[in-house]
């Protein structure tokens, strides 16, 4: 912070320095204190999923391990049928990932590469929309599925199915996908896209040889932090669908917590499996996590 | 927009329509159409078609049984409809706890692993953890703390027969559930803050401190004017998540009602059996009161577009 010039002019500021030092290192202690209250709750569901209940119910919580093991994480799979749901979230969250991400760069790459009347009333359109309460659209959008459904002739055709789930996400995010990419591509010189158009590229290649590659950072941010609120999305898969074992993992907890009330640790477990798969995106993916969340709050 | 060449200006109309072949303009069309369409159809018809269904008496089976209600729901909700009351409330708490304690917390946090404080590396993993995990995960994790034969009332000692039910007793289950709510929110506009802080001039802050500004006056006079935009983010953020609360709640007391909010109130009216138009108007409702921080964040968005 400070540079060596400045040090030895002023031993009265030398003395103030000294004394913010003191301060910053109380300031360090006091956070680290709550960091280590913040991540103490993870931690303990972490222990307690290496228990047997039974062993709580007799000793108390505080009691000392007699059996430590992964025996839940095995019977939680097993009878909470976790490999189900995880196929269930694998198969709304990828293919929603890759249309709102598709879509999203295709109506960005329109509004910022060729100027047209409604540019910016397009981009609005699609950020507010974003921006609109889930339970507000809820309604029709149910009754909507019901009567294609009716009109097919399956009741099943997007209620209750995958591809409502993942059409609801796409529309949705699509809003914010398009909101950031488009303030990506505004930073991308325009000339890149003019020498495309003189050498008579058509607008096909245009988007997918010149824009596309061009894209990929702020497509990995993006896809990280998508997969991310999809995986974790509880609502939508929760009044979409009426089956229950169609649900993704996510939505699936709410009535895992009622069915397993009687054995907590095993609970532990489900629920310490169901995050890993975003722990990973915090140990190995974090840095296109905050990317993705901060370009669309901060215009990059 | 307009393109900057030498060329004259009849030259470059010529050139530029002779960009758009039929085929062209067919890719375009594709490329505005589909996704507008889909974003329309799930999203813009259905928020308008709730609006207009608020107003009406419907089950939901046929059509043809829509029957005008006039402002009736909305009479219900406000008159008939105690519960309501207490989700404002609750609510309003949640607004007031984010706005005043967590919120600020978030950004303080932040100011001080900007000025890389000791162990501010590890602080900031620690403190971001909580945001990737879903609500209905964090909601089962503080079970394990909170739950009568859990750590907490372990930790005070008490039977479970006396045990303290954080989630049932009226004293304490709006507290906890902030302190639950603060836990991820706490995190996430720290991550928010902390992208800006990093834009923020650095020369800036060494000014002010060589004008021999304490730490808290350089945040409060030079660190957080400069920060606007991310300000006003960060407002909105707070309010419209503390109005659409749902995930963490519904996971812990279900459709009960134990702790009344706005988002599960409507949820109760418009899934499963008890659907009604009445739902309609609390998703109305909700909506309303979203509007001005709705409003903001575009306005603040889109400000170098629209002049």
């Amino acid at each position: 912070m400070t540079t060596t010039v400045k040090v030895p002019e002023l031993p009265k500021r030398t003395k103030k320095l000294y004394a913010q030092d003191i301060k910053d290192r109380f300031i360090s202690i006091f956070i680290g204190i709550f960091a280590v209250v913040w991540v103490f709750p993870i931690v303990w569901t972490l222990w307690s999923s290496l228990r047997p209940y039974s062993e709580i119910r007799a000793g108390g919580v505080f009691s000392p391990p007699q059996e430590l093991g992964v025996f839940n994480y095995a019977s939680a799979i097993d009878r909470m049928e976790l490999p189900t749901y995880f196929t269930n979230t694998v198969l709304i969250t990828l293919p929603a990932v890759f249309l709102i991400l598709l879509l999203g760069s295709l109506i960005a790459f329109v509004v910022t590469r060729y100027s047209f009347k409604f540019n910016v009333a397009m981009l609005l359109l699609f950020t507010a929309g974003n921006l609109l309460p889930p339970q507000l659209v809820f309604i029709p959008v149910f009754k909507l599925y019901l009567l294609l459904g009716d009109l097919v002739g399956d009741r099943r055709f997007l209620y209750d199915n995958h591809w409502g789930v993942i059409l609801i996400h796409v529309a949705f995010q699509m809003g914010f996908a398009t909101f950031v990419l488009s303030s990506y591509m505004k930073t991308i010189p325009k000339e890149i896209s003019e020498s495309a158009m003189v050498d008579g590229a058509s607008v096909f290649t245009h988007y997918f040889r010149v824009m596309l590659p061009l894209l990929r950072p702020p497509l990995a941010s993006l896809g990280v932090l998508m997969i991310t609120w999809i995986y974790n999305d509880f609502f939508w898969a929760l009044v979409l669908m009426s089956t229950d074992n169609k649900r993704p993992i996510t939505s699936a907890l709410g009535r895992l917590t009622g069915e397993f009330v009687t054995d907590y640790n095993l609970l532990a477990a489900g629920a310490m499996i169901a995050a890993l798969p975003t722990l990973i995106v915090f140990f190995v993916l974090r840095k296109q996590f905050v990317g993705g969340l901060t370009l669309g709050s901060t215009k990059g | 927009m307009s393109v900057e060449t030498a060329a004259p200006r009849g030259e470059q109309v010529a050139r530029r329509r002779r960009f758009f072949t039929r085929q062209d303009k067919i890719t375009l069309g594709f490329f505005i159409g589909i996704p507008t369409f889909l974003h329309v159809a799930l999203v813009w018809f259905p928020a308008i078609a709730t609006i207009g269904l608020s107003f009406t008496y419907w089950t939901g089976i046929k059509i043809e049984d829509i029957t005008w209600a006039g402002l009736a729901n909305y009479e219900n909700i406000f008159f008939n409809t105690p519960i309501f009351w207490d989700a404002v409330r609750n609510n309003t708490i949640w607004i007031l706890w984010f706005f005043f304690i967590a919120t600020p917390l978030g950004v303080l946090l932040a100011y001080q692993i900007d000025r890389e404080i000791r162990g501010h590396k590890l602080y900031q993993s620690a403190y971001f953890l909580p945001v990737v995990l879903s609500l209905a995960v964090t909601g089962i994790i503080w079970n394990f703390l909170l739950r009568p034969d859990g750590f907490v009332n372990g930790l005070l000692g008490l039977p479970i027969s006396e045990a303290i039910s954080f989630f049932g007793d009226e004293r304490y289950n709006i507290w906890v559930i902030m302190i639950m709510a603060s836990w991820r929110h706490i995190g996430y506009i720290m991550l928010l803050y902390l992208a800006g802080l990093k834009a923020v001039d650095g020369a800036l802050r060494e000014a002010a401190t060589i004008d021999g500004a304490t730490e808290w006056q350089t945040f409060r006079k030079v660190v957080f004017p400069a920060m606007k935009p991310v300000n006003i983010i960060v407002i909105v953020i707070t309010i419209i998540e503390s109005l659409r609360a749902f995930d963490m709640v519904y996971i812990i007391y279900g459709s009960s009602g134990g702790l009344p909010i706005l988002g599960v109130l409507v949820f109760n009216n418009i899934a499963g059996e008890g659907a009604s138009m009445k739902g309609a108007a609390y998703a109305v409702i909700l909506f309303l009161l979203s509007i001005v921080p709705i409003i903001t964040y575009l306005q603040q968005q889109f400000k170098d577009d629209v002049r």
